[in-house]
């Protein structure tokens, strides 16, 4: 029961490292490469801070053994935005007040990120229903769901103006 | 939470994954979605040696509607399932179904086969194919056989599935007619307190077929035949009503959880099923 050879491209970039079939994605990501991002909440896929988008899919990395991701796509909360240059998904965040501590937040716009990719123009019931998969513990959600409208209404604003 | 040490295999055939099977014997679980088995696999409730995965398995993926028949692949994740425009107009009971099941994450990497063949009676997923009447095809050593849902679930986790065997595919036939699947749960993400699906058939004012099923009620899914009886040949009124879900929370036998008491289920079970009548009645 060796170690696996285990080959990614996580936020645009190919990595390569050595690591047990049983390690969990979101390890691999927070100890072997750093990616301190995705948190670490409930660990048994219930909150959602753990999410990160994997093959075009928003997936839990705490029930995905690092196995199980061999070949694969994957972006995290660091490959959407830097603090240069914010994704729009995180400057309305920002500017909608759609965090307080912080902890659901990564996982929270990775989610919201992969809604808007398959659903560009979502009603509040579908940014509701879509994010059901992410617990927020300080807002109420009121505001992540405000945001998210808005970062929508930003996304279509531009694409209409290109 | 870490697992015990495993050995990993990704056969890329049916053929190799019923070798690995038959070499390691219990020793060895297979791995489709993972979001019943990782968890337990991560608080060791369970020791496998050899974990084979089901993902690089092309022949197990796939939604085909084939005139009257519905084939799915066992490997067929429910967002795909709810994706699936072609499938939301055969049978939209599925996607009615599959939007009711975890939430988004989950979703994606769930897969139809593991909701089926893992034997958890709080999956909705098999009470939802006796409804359906479904077929489940198994190969194992021996070859390839059929199993009807409503024969395959023998207790919570034992299923007419033989260690060496795998599920492939579901099948069922177009259902017609109306249709519902209701579910009570305290949370988006929860296991069901009480769910029922149901199908009806109406002609000339009388109810000429029909399906009920339950979810979470037993330690399997429960086809209520008795329910069904009261159901055809009646013209759907109020009495007929009552007497099917009555005969539905008779057929149930749940236990005491944190979802609830046994009478609160048993109440929860009524209300549902008599719910999924009377939506399936309106779309019939």
């Amino acid at each position: 029961m060796g170690k696996t050879h285990l080959k990614m491209t996580v936020n645009g970039k190919e990595v390569e490292l050595l690591t047990e079939p049983r390690q969990l994605l979101i390890h691999v990501l927070r100890e072997d490469l750093n990616l301190t991002g995705a948190h670490i909440g409930c660990e048994s896929s219930h909150c959602g801070a753990c999410t990160v988008d994997m093959n075009g899919m928003s997936i839990k990395s705490c029930t995905v053994f690092a196995a199980q991701a061999q070949d694969s796509e994957i972006t995290t909360i660091e490959g959407l935005g830097s603090p240069d240059g914010l994704h729009v998904l995180q400057e309305m965040f920002k500017e909608h007040h759609g965090l307080q501590c912080g902890y659901c937040t990564p996982g929270m716009i990775t989610r919201a990120y992969r809604l808007l990719q398959e659903n560009s123009n979502p009603t509040e019931e579908e940014v509701r229903f879509g994010i059901s998969g992410n617990l927020c513990r300080c807002t109420g959600y009121q505001n992540i769901v405000k945001a998210i409208l808005a970062a929508a209404a930003k996304m279509n604003e531009v694409k209409e103006s290109a | 939470m870490i697992a015990s040490a495993f050995e990993y295999h990704k056969p890329d055939t049916v053929d190799g994954v019923v070798s690995l099977l038959s070499k390691w014997g219990d020793d060895a679980r297979v791995i489709a979605g993972g979001h019943s088995l990782i968890p337990v696999m991560k608080q060791r409730m369970t020791d496998i040696s050899h974990l084979i995965d089901l993902g690089g398995i092309a022949e197990l993926k796939g939604i085909s509607i084939d005139g009257d028949k519905i084939n799915i692949g066992a490997m067929t994740t429910q967002h795909e399932l709810i994706a699936s425009e072609a499938l939301a107009k055969a049978a939209p009971l599925i996607r009615e179904a599959s939007l009711q099941i975890a939430d988004p994450q989950v979703r994606y990497l769930g897969t139809i086969g593991g909701n089926v063949a893992n034997g958890d009676p709080a999956n909705d997923m098999p009470g939802l194919m006796q409804t359906l009447d479904a077929t489940y095809y198994l190969t194992g050593p021996e070859g390839s056989r059929e199993v009807k849902a409503r024969d395959f679930y023998e207790a919570a986790y034992f299923t007419a599935r033989e260690d060496e065997e795998i599920l492939t595919a579901i099948s069922f036939a177009k259902p017609s007619g109306g249709f519902a699947y209701e579910k009570q749960k305290r949370k988006i993400g929860d296991y069901a307190t009480a769910a029922a699906g149901v199908m009806i058939t109406i002609e000339g004012g009388k109810c000429t077929a029909a399906s009920v099923a339950l979810t979470n009620l037993s330690d399997t899914p429960v086809y209520c035949a008795a329910a069904v009886d009261a159901l055809v040949g009646s013209s759907l009124d109020d009495a007929a009503i009552k007497t099917a879900v009555k005969a539905a929370v008779d057929a149930s036998d749940p236990v005491a959880d944190t979802r609830g008491p046994v009478d609160f289920k048993k109440h929860v079970a009524g209300v549902i099923v008599k719910k999924a009548i009377t939506s399936a009645v309106a779309r019939a």
